[in-house]
């Protein structure tokens, strides 16, 4: 069966969907990411969706839980590379993907990841709950 | 109508066609700006030979026979072109009344001795005209309804422009009302803008936005989720305190979308969030 790879970058964990994701990938994706999150207690998870062309609310769902669930686990969920007809579907059928970090891109996503680490670690602080800017 | 009438009016045609244009060049209302007196007559010409070329006695009982599809045909023609041309329904009524006078003019010249069959072939003649401009109504205004829409849809085209003020820093100046339709316009180029330039901030200025209702505020809700989910930001300016009001008031919540007053405020705090700086130079600089 086909599987999503999940690559680990330091303390980060890096997905590159590349194929449109069909219900039981996605839901493989989400159990195999969880499992990883937890064996390597990584500080964020880097999701690239910029070749997923098709959404539907299955999908987007599944985004979400995997972004609540990682919080949970103690790790950052970033998104990034929507593109705009799957931004627009996603509204239209009301799921704004509330507590998920967006980015532009895989760089500006990470340095999001790495400020909101650093931010963590350095000063102890209170996270924006907003997600602050990619910067 | 008796069969010899029309035949009469067939023998007539030319003299049918002299009257008409002669009312039609003697009407207050002509419109030699708009049509050359040399495409009146061909445009008259051509209606009256499929007008009377067409009447037959089943005809003129029945008008939704097929032997009047040519006459409606050409009518319609001349009446989506008038349309388009400018011209004012009362000018178009005109012209296809103007007809009717002629008719009657030389059934009236023909029929002098016999009042009851004059009375009963004008009955007809107002009837068959009345029904064509009814028809040349239907077709006028759906001329003009098609103008109508294609304006909308260039206004639609040209009012939603993305700008880039700043290297990341987008800027959409929304004029008019905000509808389904055009929300989808605004939000479709702002997003493809946005990947196509790689902004992180895009800046929805509804100062041109004349009033804000539920709806509207929706459509603007959902415009910023969207560029969120992108990975940008969105700041909404051009808010005016009367559209502060209505939004307060409807009990619309825009508490989780940054708001600024004015287009200069929302780039401040664009340039903020960039980590740039504006400064004034102090010594007096040659470009």
């Amino acid at each position: 069966m086909d599987r999503i790879p999940i690559l680990r970058m330091g303390n980060f964990l890096l997905v590159t969907i590349q194929v449109d994701l069909y219900d039981r990938l996605a839901l493989t994706l989400e159990a195999d990411l969880v499992q990883m999150v937890k064996k390597t207690s990584a500080k964020g998870v880097l999701i690239d969706i910029s070749a997923v062309t098709i959404v539907d609310s299955f999908m987007g769902r599944i985004i979400g839980n995997i972004a609540s669930m990682s919080k949970i686990l103690d790790s950052e969920t970033v998104v990034v590379g929507m593109q705009p007809a799957v931004a627009i579907t996603l509204i239209e059928l009301g799921l704004p993907l509330k507590g998920v970090h967006t980015a532009l891109d895989v760089e500006r996503g990470m340095n999001l990841l790495k400020s909101m680490i650093d931010d963590f670690d350095d000063e102890d602080i209170e996270e924006d709950p907003d997600g602050s800017l990619a910067e | 109508m008796l069969p010899n009438t029309y035949k009469l009016l067939q023998k007539k045609k030319k003299a049918i066609l002299e009257l008409w244009m002669k009312n039609q060049l003697a009407d207050e209302g002509l419109r030699e700006d708009l049509i050359s007196n040399d495409e009146l007559r061909s445009q008259s010409e051509e209606l009256v030979s499929a007008l009377i070329g067409n009447l037959s006695s089943d005809s003129i009982d029945d008008f939704n026979s097929d032997q009047w599809s040519p006459v409606i045909e050409i009518l319609g023609g001349i009446a989506i072109t008038r349309a388009r041309q400018g011209f004012t329904p009362r000018e178009t009524g005109n012209f296809v009344f103007s007809l009717k006078e002629a008719l009657i003019e030389v059934l009236q010249q023909e029929l002098q001795g016999d009042l009851q069959s004059l009375f009963a072939e004008s009955l007809k003649v107002n009837r068959i005209i009345d029904n064509l401009t009814v028809v040349t109504f239907e077709t006028f205004i759906k001329g003009r309804e098609e103008v109508i829409l294609r304006q909308t849809d260039e206004i639609t085209e040209i009012s939603t422009p993305v700008i880039r003020v700043w290297d990341g820093i987008l800027a959409l100046p929304i004029i008019g009302t905000l509808d389904s339709a055009r929300t989808q316009v605004v939000m479709e180029n702002l997003l493809q803008e946005i990947v196509e330039t790689g902004s992180s901030i895009a800046i929805l200025d509804i100062s041109g936005v004349p009033a804000v209702d539920s709806l509207v505020a929706q459509h603007l809700i959902k415009t910023v989720s969207a560029t969120r989910l992108m990975g940008a930001e969105c700041i909404i300016s051009g808010i005016r305190p009367e559209i502060a009001q209505t939004v307060v008031h409807l009990g619309i919540d825009l508490s989780n979308i940054i708001t600024k007053s004015s287009l200069a405020s929302a780039l401040a705090y664009a340039f903020k969030a960039m980590r740039l700086e504006v400064r004034k130079i102090n010594a007096v600089q040659k470009f």
